[in-house]
């Protein structure tokens, strides 16, 4: 079990299946508001679903408006369980705050595989 | 206010303006003297942007401080005429009453600060609109970051902004300096040379040095506007200077420092960039940022009596129209067949169910987001040769070339 401390941008407490992207995600056009599933083409997460996954990648990129699309997905069930950054920007951030989805940044991501069982609580990633 | 009983959305306004404040290391808070908030139209809210501020009105949110909205995706009372659908009016209406609930008022517009909400000289504030952030810095001395649309309404609901970027008198100094060599007249030029500079420094905060022009005076306010709108676009910019023109530009150069400096000598890149190549146009749409009155009173005057072939949008805010209506300007021009929309804008209005194919318009930020945001080729030009094209349908002369 690997234990690592983050800063919380959601304080929240959440277990779920990490899904890792090594790059940025973008969701306004990134990712499918009615189905939670990555479409942005050429996207090492294409075609996967974050739903109820705790996904975990680098940083948001693109519209600001990716916000909103954070909040609809959590308004149908459709939102990852939590989030981790390497380093939190704001669209992700205000979306996070927005759809209560517990959130840390700050902590080193390369140590976190997708498949592996991570529970986010409060600043702390608990991983295994 | 972390922890009182105030409602839910009182709290998670004030985490999001507490996250923000420690991702950007920002100097703790500052409090607001105003907000504007921006994600006001529904064609870019959606559905789930509605059911957020929906959600906020309902657990009783309230702005603490004056905050107005940015353009909505119609004028919310002549939508029919604009071409757009009862269900889209719907909910945008939805949209408005939910912000209206919160307290914010509906100017429905991108220049707040010519309708009663200009700042006074260093306040704080929350603004989202890209371009009245950039007036409001540049030319009018207060000091607001490029908020998003929640964040400017959670500082409205709390009061508060994070003190950091633009807040901050460091980080106020020009990081650029912008000579520019030929001859900037027209509201498009200046858009044209907003659009270069803008591509060249990303967020920095450019530092223009104008030629002298002989027996022309500085830019009009209506330059400054679409100057700052276009930076806004093609960059991030929130903030500009320009010599013996803008109150801060004294301060703006930080002496003993040597800047990066960006030379234009010509602004034909900038306007080869911004034109598709077209002949006919369908479509003519002026007012990006809204129009001012003395931009309207030009408008009727170089309509004159003649008849549009095109389809002409002016848009507007509500107040600028109606001084517009009681000198007789909205008459004329719709006599040719103009149309002087309030509340709304071509950016944010559906455009793209409207079926037009080519538009024309003076405004560089309006040319540069039309393809994507709007599904429309178009050409971008000074306002004569916009309403050339809408009195003839055909795009007058060369457009690569800077208004002479």
């Amino acid at each position: 079990m690997v234990r690592l401390h983050g800063r919380a941008i959601y304080r929240g407490r959440a277990r779920g299946l990490a899904l890792v992207s090594p790059v940025a995600i973008g969701f306004l056009g990134g990712v499918d508001p009615e189905t939670g599933v990555v479409i942005e083409r050429g996207h090492p997460l294409y075609e996967q679903c974050i739903a109820g996954r705790v996904l975990v990648f680098p940083m948001g990129k693109g519209s600001t408006v990716g916000s909103y699309t954070l909040y609809r997905l959590s308004r149908r069930g459709l939102a990852p369980a939590a989030i981790i950054n390497a380093r939190s920007e704001a669209i992700v951030a205000v979306g996070a705050i927005m759809a209560a989805i517990p959130m840390v940044d700050l902590v080193d991501i390369t140590q976190i595989a997708t498949g592996d069982v991570v529970e986010v609580d409060g600043e702390d990633v608990i991983i295994g | 206010m972390l922890t009182c009983a105030k409602g839910l959305a009182v709290q998670r306004a004030m985490q999001m303006v507490v996250a923000l404040a420690e991702i950007y290391e920002a100097e703790g808070l500052v409090p607001v003297a105003s907000a504007q908030i921006a994600g006001v139209s529904y064609k870019n809210l959606g559905d789930a942007g509605l059911q957020f501020l929906e959600e906020w009105a309902a657990q009783g949110a309230r702005v603490r401080v004056p905050a107005f909205m940015n353009p909505a995706g119609m004028d919310l009372e002549r939508w029919r005429e604009m071409g757009i659908s009862p269900q889209f009016a719907r909910q945008q209406e939805r949209v408005v009453e939910a912000l209206a609930s919160m307290g914010v008022a509906l100017t429905c517009t991108c220049t707040p600060y010519l309708v009663g909400y200009a700042p006074q000289v260093g306040e704080h504030l929350a603004w989202s609109e890209s371009s009245a952030v950039s007036f409001a810095n540049s030319v009018l001395a207060a000091r607001s970051n490029r908020e998003g649309g929640p964040s400017a309404l959670a500082a409205a609901i709390t009061g508060r902004t994070a003190a950091y970027g633009l807040h901050l008198l460091e980080n106020r100094v020009a990081t650029h300096v912008v000579e520019v060599h030929c001859r900037v007249r027209s509201e498009a030029d200046y858009g044209a040379l907003g659009y270069l500079v803008g591509l060249q420094v990303g967020d920095g905060v450019p530092y223009f040095r104008l030629q002298r022009q002989d027996g022309l005076e500085g830019p009009s306010q209506e330059a400054l506007m679409a100057l700052g709108a276009a930076m806004a676009a093609s960059g991030a910019v929130g903030l500009y200077h320009i010599e013996g023109v803008t109150p801060e530009a004294q301060q703006g150069v930080a002496s003993g420092t040597k800047l990066p400096t960006i030379a234009i000598s010509d602004l034909a890149e900038g306007y080869a960039a911004l034109n598709s190549p077209l002949d006919g146009i369908d479509f003519v749409s002026l007012g990006c940022p809204h129009s001012t009155l003395a931009d309207i009173e030009r408008i009727a005057a170089l309509l004159n009596g003649k008849r549009v072939r095109a389809t002409l949008w002016i848009t507007t805010s509500r107040q600028v129209r109606l001084l517009a209506q009681r000198r007789g300007l909205v008459a004329r021009i719709e006599a040719a067949g103009g149309k002087v929309f309030a509340d709304t804008c071509l950016v944010v209005a559906p455009v793209k169910e409207m079926g037009f194919k080519a538009m024309a318009t003076n405004s560089a930020k309006a040319a540069f987001y039309s393809p994507t945001h709007s599904g429309l080729q178009r050409r971008f030009g000074a306002m004569e040769q916009c309403i050339e094209a809408a009195l003839t349908g055909h795009w007058p002369g060369s457009a690569h070339s800077p208004a002479r």
